[in-house]
């Protein structure tokens, strides 16, 4: 596949790779997967069951699915708002995050958070500060370095990030005391609707960590991701310190579902990616051409996801809303219960940890 | 006698012995010994791992205390006063406060943020503010504020073990001050409960509610109105967030008179909460009159001396409003 384009590196991630059946079919599986969830979610929305933001990742399904495939359950994870696709590859169902986003008491979070506030086990996940998650990550890094146990941090940001001050902030921290942090930036041309070229002096993404090496990837292809975050884990491991990886895809969706995606770009630009970049499109066609897989046993997995998300979709528009006694509670952890106040001085509600 | 300073250092010393996931960061708490010395001996005794001197990125820094507290580890982040904790705020109520709510339960963040507040000497106005109302409005956030040396070793230390993000606001003035320390607040365990005010001196005539080193104020202006016969409560509030309003409401019942003193400004401030609440509860039925502030005053800081000094509550605005609610 594409060879990397480097900045401070000597050698790059391997050009090829072996994939087996299994993981061929356990890829094409999650990324199916993701994307039917990520339509769901816009046709929910549009029915109104889903409110307020709701941020989707069709098109970027080979870099949530590439990244985990390239580090372990015991490394951690945090992006930003556009979090389903990661919610999901790193190990919570799609009932869990239907339900959220439906704001049901099913949910990953019991329907406090919301599309945007989604945690599972070293998964932080789900932020919505433009930019905040960033320094976040460092210090998961910092916590993965204290503890000595080879862990990485994964902290993900978008084109349109890439600009705020307190990542560069966190660019230096991260190299002066050699964080195990790879930064990655999701590059998918638009930060909302104004295009990289439009945002940034330099749109060489992998570059801006100046004095941190970086790499640039086809984030389009799920092997290419997965080579270069198997080589960026393996440099954080050695102790090296912090390394950039800058991913190269697109969105299929608007910046979020209030917008209709077509006002700053072509609807030929995104017909054309579809046609000719779609990941999932690449993998099956990999597949088929190197027989690992048949275009019946594909369609049949198709075939299960659709069934997986429907019965997560009915899950997440029947569960009942969080109970109202519960508005009051997870204000504080590890606390005896208290009163919170209401809408008025003679509303309570019960806060219990 | 311990002053404040040390009273802090004792604090953090033992809760880094006791437990190695707690470290500090900060600007210039590890070679310089603190900016104020709060931190001093502390880098020599732990070491570069656990004692960490930032670059000046508020905003980085405190975000990766946040993540580190995400993560599992106890960071205590040093802002060298908390007006340059606004470089950072967002990270302390967007990502600290509000994460266990929005996560469910799922996400804690044990974070102590800590540093001076409020008013100095002669460091004008971008040095000057008084952040207990802003982040005592937050909820997600404990805020305590100590006045005396008792309170802040105590203080830190709750904070340091509690699981939540806890902001500890200090005060510069204090920190030389010494104080006695009892034979409890020596020992290793000594922890203050965080949510509890403490009456300070008992009275009956009128109860002045106040919080760090006007607490000091107020017990002077109790000293001088006892010699004419009057005898004032002062209660030392600890904790900001979540407010002991139940301590104040007793003594009110008892008094039937409430002055609220702060070195903040006035509106929208500390004494305005406590104010609304206590009209909200049984006290205000023993009111003999209307609860009063005294508080700075609301202008940006100024550096010339005289203007200074009118700036901030002094003993004799305190009397003067005591005298001004018993009619005297």
């Amino acid at each position: 596949f594409q060879k990397c384009d480097l900045h401070r590196l000597e050698e790059g991630p391997p050009v090829t790779t072996v994939l087996t059946r299994e993981d061929g079919l356990k890829y094409y599986r999650m990324m199916q997967t993701v994307r039917r969830m990520e339509l769901k979610a816009d046709q929910l929305y549009k029915q109104k069951i889903i409110r307020g933001f709701c941020h989707l990742c069709d098109g970027q399904e080979a870099c949530c699915v590439g990244l985990e495939a390239g580090i372990n359950p015991t490394d951690h994870l945090i992006t930003a708002y556009r979090a389903h696709g990661f919610t999901f590859t790193r190990g919570l169902s799609v009932r869990e995050i239907l339900a959220e986003l439906t704001g049901r008491r099913g949910g990953c979070a019991k329907g406090k958070g919301g599309s945007m506030h989604m945690y599972a086990k070293n998964f932080y996940g789900g932020n919505g500060i433009v930019g905040a998650q960033v320094p976040l990550g460092a210090g998961i890094a910092l916590a993965c370095k204290y503890n000595g146990k080879d862990e990485v941090c994964l902290t993900l940001y978008g084109d349109g990030a890439a600009n705020q001050g307190q990542i560069f902030e966190a660019y230096n921290m991260a190299a002066l005391w050699k964080l195990p942090c790879i930064f990655i930036c999701e590059n998918n041309r638009y930060g909302m609707g104004t295009s990289v070229e439009r945002a940034a002096a330099s749109t060489d993404y992998y570059k801006r960590g100046d004095f941190i090496p970086g790499l640039r990837v086809d984030g389009m292809d799920i092997l290419c991701v997965r080579e270069a975050t198997k080589f960026a884990a393996a440099y954080c491991r050695s102790g090296k310190g912090p390394i950039l990886m800058e991913l190269q895809t697109y969105r299929y969706h608007g910046h979020s579902m209030s917008d209709p995606g077509v006002s700053y770009r072509t609807r030929e630009e995104i017909q054309e990616v579809r046609s000719k970049s779609d990941p999932i499109m690449l993998l099956k066609d990999r597949m088929v051409n190197s027989n690992l897989a048949s275009v019946e046993e594909l369609k049949e997995i198709d075939v299960e996801v659709r069934k997986e998300i429907e019965d997560a979709a009915q899950f997440a528009t029947a569960d009942p809303e969080p109970p109202l006694e519960e508005l009051g509670h997870h204000i504080y952890s590890s606390d005896p219960p208290f009163e919170v106040r209401g809408a008025n001085q003679w509303i309570k509600f019960k806060s219990v940890s | 006698q311990v002053t404040v300073r040390e009273a802090i250092n004792q604090g953090m010393d033992e809760e880094l012995e006791r437990d190695e996931k707690v470290f500090l960061l900060g600007e210039e708490v590890a070679q310089y010994d603190g900016a104020y010395k709060v931190s001093r001996g502390l880098w020599k005794k732990y070491g570069d791992k656990r004692i960490i001197d930032t670059p000046i990125s508020e905003m980085g820094f405190a975000g990766i205390a946040v993540g580190a507290a995400m993560a599992g580890l106890r960071p205590i982040c040093e802002f060298m006063t908390f007006n340059f904790s606004m470089q950072a705020i967002d990270q302390v109520i967007n990502s600290a406060a509000k994460t266990y709510y929005m996560s469910g339960g799922l996400q804690s963040v044990p974070i102590v943020f800590r540093g001076p507040n409020g008013a100095s000497a002669g460091v004008a106005a971008q040095h000057s503010q008084c952040f207990a109302a802003w982040y005592g409005h937050c909820p997600g956030l404990k805020v305590v504020s100590p006045w005396n040396s008792e309170d802040a070793k105590g203080l830190i230390k709750s904070a340091i073990r509690d699981n939540n993000p806890v902001v500890v606001l200090e005060n510069e003035l204090m920190y030389g001050v010494p104080f006695e320390f009892s034979s409890e607040a020596q020992s290793k365990d000594f922890l203050i409960p965080i949510g509890k005010a403490k009456i300070e001196r008992q009275g009956t005539h009128i109860t002045l509610v106040s919080h760090s080193r006007p607490v000091g104020h107020c017990l002077e202006a109790a000293m001088v109105l006892s010699k004419e016969g009057i005898e004032c409560e002062v209660i030392n509030m600890r904790t900001i967030r979540p407010m002991d309003i139940e301590t104040i409401e007793a003594s009110v019942m008892k008094t039937n008179h409430l002055i609220t003193v702060e070195g903040g400004w006035p509106q929208f401030g500390v004494g305005a909460e406590i104010c609304a609440r206590i009209m909200e509860g049984p006290a205000f039925n023993f009111l003999d009159a209307p609860a009063v502030r005294v508080t700075g005053a609301d202008v940006p800081m100024p550096y010339a001396k005289i203007l200074e000094d009118n700036s901030v509550p002094q003993v004799k605005d305190i009397i003067f409003a005591i005298k001004k609610t018993l009619n005297i």
